[in-house]
């Protein structure tokens, strides 16, 4: 055991341990591992959005060059294996259940949008793949495509299970409460906002790498993905029938995932599948253009709202109609997105006497949609904060101080919402004050005149937002549809020198767990950071666990960590009695040491691991040796993030340039195990939201074509197109685990999107500019400015 | 097919590859340095960056066959032994990276242009990294390990 010299505990900003790796070009992600023998896959894709496959002739492509096999939706379904499922389900208004279709995993009979799977062609190389594949014909019965998704229930039926293309019409709250609420409004405000349709875009294109064992039957997976034993699970029991111990999935490191490596994808499976079939191992990589076509896209929401006001402007009551585009097939957390995640967030941090809302979920022959940084709450918090926007407006007040007027006030925590979730603890105000003291609110109007001097329009938007993450409660999630558990798992283990080997069921793609979680086990323990390792990222290593998205791994993943270390140090105290001839009841644990109380005898934890594991002084007959613990964490609730972020823009009106000046964003996450992290998380947060609010737009044709499938047509934001960000915090400890945690890797997603639009329209408000879509781009914002003067020339 | 050489990161690296083998799949696939990363089709995300005679290149923008003779310097040629560049010290210090999927490109864009301009500022950082896309960090503590980096490096600003 080393001798104790710094403590990297909670709270500190401690360097991160997985840095070395990457920035030497050591990391090592899926597509940098090879397999003696593999052979590479290329998937032959729909061109057309909808059609009948009339016939696949394969036979020139088997012959080509190199290809080692072909294979379609055919082989599939001679083999029984199925497809992917969808995690979590809704009722519907009616009774009746949420349509679920059929995934083929390979097209059978019909394609539903541009990129669907048709066919695999395996070869010895990449290019030979692709070129085997070109050969293949296929012949179409084109069937019309439906891409407008509001309209999509009068389109062409894309499922023989989804009548009228609605896959679910869920509900959520009191209707008639809201009515009576909204009728005895003294006013009502009413605005349609969308949410545009994003593609997550992870640096890192997937890949998986599969290989099959005859010796024992087995598989083995190297995936990207958020969630290996999920992966299996899925594949295991979903697909394949096999055991699960007979998958093994390594994801190892993953260049990001942002909810897009979350649910399984018809490649990983066929790869596995195909690697039994030509006993070799298969190896598929996506390209960039194969990435937009195919990854899930985020957003893509309608949504009507109502918000009703009394006399002295306090909110009465809301409702809001919401109609979303699931795309072709149904995936892990499509359901669920945008209603359990999205409808129960309504409340906001705002006291609403009455809620409802609908949501209908549609399908479209374009690629799935399902969960993207945020997923639902970013939806939720940009329809409520672009009305509270619009009401202070239209109301005549200032719209930090009408939120605050309308805030859940602090003594009433555990606050019930009307919508579900109850908040078990929250204090808004002070991070809008914060907010708007960073941003220096109170001197806005004297840069706007000095902004109009030069020319430019400036304009400030507020966002306050609530986030409800750490999924979370497994009977909560289980009694809302979920089909999962929803707790996390971590497995401890004490070496005999005193060291530690963490293995966690969550999953890093970039969060820096290594360091996090270390620092929760160096400061329970009191010992140094570089004695703690932490293992993920392969399912016959660490416990079975639920992976990382929704804000939940330090939540969940941390606090079922620091469960475990708790039991480490129980047993150590009772090998510490032992040893020290005590009480059990005597022995405090401070420091790293267990000390007698009130005596000055003492062992270190190192001492009591080798003891552990050498017990030749040991009380063999009431304990075990060894010093290893599981703990398996289901929270009681989610937790519930919260903040203020404040945008300031200036706007050319020659060009419609919108250009982000200032941002201030004060988030409330409980308290901060690493700060530095924390402030990374919010950083890319926000950046992806401003990337939603002004650039980024995934847009289909009416004919389904995806027309931003590459980085020259989908704008990605770059260092050029972002401000550097101001950064505070305030703290109200969750009260529903033991580290007093929240999540804060959603967190800038949800809240910017609003604070940027806010401030767009804030800016052009001189004009008469009441309304902005998502992105905000140059040429949507020249029109708008053009339109209000010829407005104001009549 | 032909043979062509090149010299990597110190070494002489002689294969035979095909008319049409970019040179990041050279690194990366026949030589087997998978510290140069794919992230895009169409020369726009930067993650491939590669040093070629000094000059911050994307490595799937050229064909091997161009680089024959040239002196090239990848990621995993950057640090000395041990010792980091003072650009990737920067990064580690200042958390300017997440994933690591963008981060070599992004190491190696900074240190050409901080080779080229000691004293750069805040704008021209984030100008000179307008080809390397990050989706993790929002480029915040990305400028400010350059600006790190460059100090290190022996810039004033």
């Amino acid at each position: 055991m080393n001798e104790v010299t710094k403590i990297d505990g909670i709270g500190s900003s401690v360097r991160r341990t997985e840095d070395k790796k990457f920035l030497t070009g050591k990391g090592k992600y899926t597509d940098d591992i090879n397999r003696p023998g593999q052979v590479q896959a290329y998937f032959l894709r729909s061109d057309v959005a909808h059609a009948k496959i009339k016939k696949i002739d394969v036979k020139d492509a088997q012959s080509a060059p190199g290809v080692v096999g072909v294979f379609t939706g055919d082989d599939i379904a001679a083999d029984k294996v199925g497809g992917p499922i969808c995690g979590w389900v809704v009722p519907c208004r009616d009774g009746s259940a949420t349509k679920e279709p059929p995934h083929p995993l390979l097209a059978q009979g019909k394609v539903r949008f541009v990129g669907d799977a048709i066919a695999v062609v395996l070869a010895e190389t990449a290019e030979q793949a692709k070129s085997g594949a070109e050969l293949i014909e296929v012949d179409y019965e084109e069937l019309s495509p439906v891409v407008d998704f509001e309209n999509a229930g009068e389109g062409a039926q894309i499922h023989d299970e989804v009548p009228n293309n609605c896959y679910f019409d869920w509900e959520l709250g009191d209707e008639k409460a809201t009515a009576d609420a909204l009728s005895s409004a003294k006013k009502i405000v009413k605005l349609r906002v969308r949410n545009n349709r994003l593609v997550p875009n992870a640096m890192e294109p997937r890949c998986a790498l599969a290989e099959f064992d005859n010796l024992d039957d087995s598989y083995t997976l190297h995936t990207t993905s958020q969630n290996p034993h999920l992966t299996r699970l899925v594949l295991a029991a979903f697909m394949f029938a096999i055991p699960e111990s007979k998958l093994r999935v390594i994801a190892p490191d993953v260049g990001g995932g942002f909810g897009s490596k979350i649910y399984v994808y018809i490649e990983e499976a066929v790869c596995v599948w195909a690697s039994k079939k030509v006993g070799r191992p298969v190896k598929w990589t996506a390209d960039r253009t194969q990435a937009f076509l195919t990854d899930c896209h985020g957003r893509d929401h309608v949504n009507d709202v109502q918000l009703g006001l009394d006399e002295n402007n306090k909110i009465v009551g809301l409702r809001v109609d919401t109609v979303c585009n699931l795309g072709a097939y149904l995936s892990a957390f499509s359901v669920v997105v945008p209603t359990y995640l999205h409808g129960t967030l309504l409340s906001g941090q705002y006291d609403i006497p009455a809620i409802y809302t609908n949501v209908k979920g549609m399908a479209t022959n374009t690629v799935n949609v399902d969960a993207y940084r945020g997923a639902g709450r970013p939806e939720a918090t940009y329809l409520l904060e672009r009305t509270m926007e619009t009401a202070a407006r239209e109301v005549g007040m200032d719209p930090a101080e009408f939120r605050r007027i309308n805030f859940i006030p602090k003594g009433a925590f555990p606050y019930q919402t009307q919508v579900a979730l109850q908040y078990d603890i929250g204090d808004y105000e002070p991070h809008l004050d914060k907010a708007m003291e960073m941003i220096d609110y109170s001197n806005f109007e004297k840069r706007r005149a000095e902004a109009a001097k030069r020319g430019m329009y400036r304009g400030i938007g507020i966002s306050s937002y609530i986030e409800a993450c750490g999924l979370a409660p497994s009977a909560v999630v289980g009694a809302l549809g979920g089909r999962v558990g929803q707790w996390e798992s971590a497995s401890v283990r004490v070496n005999p020198t005193g060291t530690i080997s963490v293995f966690t069921g969550s999953h890093s793609h970039g969060q820096g767990h290594a360091t996090t979680f270390a620092q929760i086990v160096a400061d329970k323990l009191g010992i140094p950071m570089e004695n703690v390792e932490v293992v993920h990222g392969d399912t016959d290593k660490t416990p079975f666990g639920m992976g990382s998205y929704g804000s939940r791994s330090l939540a969940s993943g941390g606090s079922a960590i620091s469960k475990a270390v708790d039991k480490i140090i129980n047993k150590s105290k009772k090998i510490a009695a032992h040893l020290l001839e005590a009480s059990e009841d005597d022995i405090d644990f401070k420091d790293g040491k267990f000390v007698v109380g009130g005596t000055d005898k003492e062992k270190a934890f190192g001492e009591i691991a080798l003891a552990a594991y050498v017990p030749h002084n040991y009380p063999l007959e009431t304990l075990e040796p060894g010093l290893e613990e599981n703990a398996f964490y289901d929270p009681t609730n989610f937790v519930y993030p919260s903040g203020t972020h404040i945008a300031e823009v200036e706007v050319d009106p020659a060009t419609g340039v919108v250009q982000v000046v200032d941002w201030a964003a004060c988030d409330d996450f409980g308290n901060l195990v690493n700060p530095m992290i924390v402030e990374g998380q919010v950083h890319g947060g926000i950046a992806q939201g401003i990337g939603q609010a002004l650039l980024e737009d995934a847009h289909y044709d009416e004919n389904g074509q995806l027309l931003t499938a590459s980085y020259m047509d989908y704008c990605m934001p770059r260092a050029d197109d972002l401000p550097s960000f101001k950064v505070g915090y305030t703290t109200t400890p969750s009260t529903v685990n033991d580290l007093g945690v929240k999540g804060c890797g959603e967190a800038g997603a949800i809240a910017s999107p609003p604070a940027l639009i806010n401030a767009v329209i804030d800016a052009l408000s001189p004009l008469g500019v009441t309304d902005m879509s998502m992105p905000a781009t140059p040429q949507k914002v020249w029109k708008a400015i053009q339109d209000s003067q010829s407005v104001a020339a009549e | 097919m032909g043979e062509i050489s090149l010299k990597l990161n110190g070494e002489l690296e002689t294969r035979d590859v095909a008319d049409n083998t970019l040179l990041v799949d050279f690194i990366r696939e026949h030589v087997g340095l998978t510290g140069t990363h794919v992230g895009c089709d169409t020369s726009q995300c930067g993650a491939c960056v590669i040093h070629l005679d000094g000059v911050s290149v994307k490595a799937c923008t050229i064909l091997a066959k161009q680089a024959v003779g040239a002196d090239i310097t990848t990621i995993e040629g950057l640090a000395d032994g041990d010792e980091l560049h003072p650009m990737q010290e920067a990064f580690h210090e200042n958390h300017g990276l997440q994933c690591g999927f963008c981060t070599p490109g992004m190491v190696m864009s900074a240190v050409e242009m901080v080779n080229k301009n000691k004293d750069i500022s805040e704008d021209e950082i984030r100008e000179g990294l307008e080809g390397n896309i990050c989706r993790c960090t929002g480029y915040h503590n990305i400028v400010q390990s350059v600006k790190a980096g460059a100090a290190k490096m022996g810039g004033k600003n």
